[in-house]
């Protein structure tokens, strides 16, 4: 593309820098008994593609049951074992951990100026703990698997299912305790281990989102851990604290439960935002409208969050005055998240925009997380909520902002930083049309399933009417599109790990601190420890700093 | 550090939102539950545990004021209160058990049905219970198990950590300038002390004002 603004350093010249966190050190020790935040944040990403792609194929094992309106392909428990199993790797394994674990632990050291995270061996503590969890989630799944949904509403899950649901309650509990770990460390890095001249307000909005999302993590996660030790004891020993016959509420553990699990989707969601604000600027060329504005949206989202969890609860029976409370609260979350959405298409207003492909995955997030979020408004109104909920239209809201939203942020993320992890770029083109299918395939998905869900097609189930069938045709032809965007961006990012063009320091020209040293970085992150002398996205100072640039010696 | 146990705060605060709830809805029952919990034990536990805490705060001092021998005996002795603490609430326990009070299938409702069947009803002066009240009663043990069972734990995760530090400050590690350890601990042991504080009057002295 001509109006690319890749600059790479002269290919005959180029080479990758001999010393650097990857050439340190050798041998497979080396990588399980690491402390630094780079490599930690390779095996968290290695890890949770491996675990995402589990739940991908049981996405497709969905998708095909689906094709056809009889429960033909497998029989009706099963099919709750697999969506199960879907919610539960996805939301706990991929999409909790997967920006903060793989991009923030590499980035957000290095963007504010620091040698590591504050605490390192909490950090790869913090892995070990997100692996544990993780195959032992695996375990449950592969011995019998569970059907209660991710949501372990009771009292299905403490009276009337019989399969592993201790299993995976005790592995969501480990995972729980590695995104506390990561969240403690972020807040305590953010605090403490900031370069010198690094103010609050001059820090990248990638890190104030981290930084939300921490607050989330370290208040909302312990929650839904005594949640799930109360139905681990329920189910062995019958302590009926959720048991009607014996004076319990099961409603009790849904306010637990969202108490945790609607901030946990702020936790998803904030981190990518923070991706699109990076991403949005470097290829506008612009500082981000209203920064300060962004930043504070982000401490909204996450303190709203915590006041919205009833909403999922609109027809379990909770008083009206709660509805009514809990509805307005819920539409005033959108005012944040609106405020990010508004700040980023004003940067992209008279800025010089180029279409690499991070900028592609930037813009499908600004027009999916819309869609998600205004449907989202739809969900928060009592009203259309007793229509809508437990529709495919809920599954298609929160797959435009976790899958449509999240994952595109977290692929935007991928390659935008590719270059700075691997000191290689990935191959341009193709990338771009990885992005464009996984746009399409995403939308054929979906988008029917807003439909079927206005038209009352309830989720959760193996079967369905005949008259809905063309309709998830095409979720099911999209559903094929998109695992062809998925797939596609491992096999040439994976490829261009030996034959991608060597990238350079700074192949986007951008401002952020981790762009102002060697790729692949350094073990201690930067030869000299950096000085913020200017403001965050200031794009001249760049320039200056060009003028002044040596070649590298290393 | 502070994070941390603002994490442990919001584990408990799950447990005594589900408490106080429960507590509001089905008071007879919980009074005559509570009733039935030892004031003598559980006060002499609540003096060990504030003493054990005090011996934990003196042992922070001894470690800055560097006296090696004066740290570890208060660090044992946090330890062997804590050993008492847990004592005293397995004696509890075993009595909860043998009297069918342990939630579950065994449960025995007689002591609140039928109170002039146990001298500890009798004692407290209760009044029989119709039968779907006297049921609620197991909730409360499910409760009083469940958090005292929670806040055991914590004691003895940190009396694993007690007995390494021992362990450790014999061999003087934290009487040469590097105290922070202790000192982090301390906050450990006294969240989990406060944790009892709250506990104590909660399950064993509501109905007693």
């Amino acid at each position: 593309m001509s109006s690319t603004i890749v600059s790479l350093p002269d290919q005959s010249t180029a080479r990758i820098p001999k010393d650097n966190y990857l050439t340190r050190e050798n041998g497979i020790l080396s990588w399980l008994l690491t402390r630094d935040h780079k490599r930690i944040g390779i095996l968290y990403l290695i890890s949770m593609t491996f675990f995402f792609f589990i739940g991908g194929a049981l996405a497709g094992l969905i998708r095909l049951e689906l094709l056809t309106p009889q429960s033909d392909l497998m029989a009706a428990d099963t099919y709750n074992k697999v969506f199960t199993m879907h919610g539960v790797i996805m939301i706990f394994f991929f999409l909790v951990p997967s920006v903060p674990g793989a991009l923030g632990n590499f980035f957000l050291p290095m963007m504010i100026g620091a040698k590591d995270l504050a605490l390192p061996k909490m950090n790869l503590a913090s892995w070990y703990l997100y692996m544990a969890g993780g195959l032992l989630a695996l375990w449950a799944m592969i011995t019998g698997g569970v059907d209660t949904g991710w949501t372990f509403t009771t009292p299905l899950s403490t009276h009337y299912v019989n399969t592993n649901v201790i299993t995976t309650g005790l592995a969501i509990f480990i995972a729980g305790f590695s995104s506390i770990f990561t969240g403690l460390n972020f807040i305590v890095t953010i605090h403490k281990m900031r370069a010198p001249g690094m103010t609050w307000f001059r820090m990248p909005l990638f890190v104030w989102a981290n930084y939300a999302a921490s607050i989330l993590m370290v208040l909302g996660t312990p929650v839904l851990a005594i949640a799930i030790v109360l139905v681990a004891l329920e189910r062995t020993f019958g302590i009926g604290v959720f048991d009607p016959t014996k004076g319990g509420d099961p409603l009790l553990f849904q306010h637990l439960f969202w108490f945790y699990s609607h901030p946990a989707v702020y936790i998803m969601i904030l981190p990518g935002m923070g991706v699109i604000s990076e991403v949005i600027s470097t290829f506008s060329r612009k500082r981000v409208f209203g920064y300060t504005a962004v930043a504070f949206s982000s401490v909204a989202i996450a303190v709203f969050g915590f006041f919205v969890w009833a909403h999922h609860m609109f027809i379990m029976g909770i008083s009206n005055y709660a509805v009514l409370v809990f509805s307005l609260l819920t539409m005033l979350v959108a005012v944040p998240s609106a405020i990010k959405i508004f700040n980023w298409a004003f940067t992209l207003y008279k800025g010089s925009i180029t279409f690499e492909t991070p900028m592609l995955y930037a813009f499908g997030f600004m027009g999916l997380f819309t869609i998600g979020g205004m449907t989202g408004v739809f969900l928060g109104v009592s009203g259309t909520d007793i229509h809508l909920t437990e529709t495919y239209f809920i599954v298609a809201h929160f797959h435009f902002v976790m899958v449509g939203g999240m994952l595109m942020a977290f692929l935007a993320g991928i390659h935008f930083w590719w270059p700075k992890m691997t000191g290689r770029m990935y191959p341009e083109k193709i990338s771009q049309l990885a992005a464009v299918v996984t746009f399409i395939g995403f939308n054929l998905t979906f988008f029917p399933q807003f439909i079927l869900g206005t038209l009352g097609m309830p989720r959760r189930y193996a079967s369905y009417p005949p008259e809905f069938q063309i309709l998830n045709v095409f979720s099911t032809a999209g559903a094929t599109i998109l695992g062809v965007g998925y797939l596609l961006p491992v096999l040439y990012l994976v490829w261009s790990l030996k034959y991608g063009k060597i990238a350079g320091n700074n192949p986007w020209q951008a401002t952020g601190l981790e762009w102002q040293t060697q790729s692949p970085p350094l073990t201690e992150n930067f030869a000299t420890p950096p000085i913020m002398d200017h403001e965050a996205y200031d794009y001249e100072w760049l320039e200056n700093q060009k003028e002044k640039e040596v070649a590298s010696v290393r | 550090m502070w994070l941390f146990l603002l994490t442990e705060v919001m584990f408990f605060g799950g447990l005594f939102t589900v408490y106080m709830i429960y507590r509001n809805w089905y008071y007879p029952a919980f009074v005559a539950g509570s009733h039935q919990l030892s004031i003598p034990m559980g006060g002499l536990n609540s003096v060990l545990l504030i003493t054990s805490s005090f011996t934990m705060a003196l042992a922070v001092w001894f470690a800055e004021a560097r006296k090696k021998s004066a740290l570890v005996l208060c660090l044992i002795l946090t330890f062997v209160l804590g050993v008492v603490f847990l004592g005293i609430k397995g004696l509890e326990y075993k009595e909860k058990f043998e009297k069918h009070h342990f939630p579950g299938t065994h449960y025995s409702l007689q002591s609140f049905i039928n109170p002039a069947s146990d001298p500890v009803a009798v004692a407290a002066g209760d009044k029989a219970l119709p039968q779907d009240t006297a049921q609620r009663t197991e909730l409360f043990f499910s409760l009083y198990f469940a958090m005292t069972g929670m806040h055991a734990m914590h004691m003895i995760v940190g009396m694993g950590i007690l007995a390494f530090m021992i362990f450790r400050a014999r061999a003087g590690a934290y009487t040469a300038g590097h105290t922070q350890f202790v000192e982090y601990f301390g906050y450990y042991w006294h969240f989990v002390d406060i944790v009892w504080i709250f506990l104590f009057p909660l399950l064993y002295l509501i109905n007693r004002h």
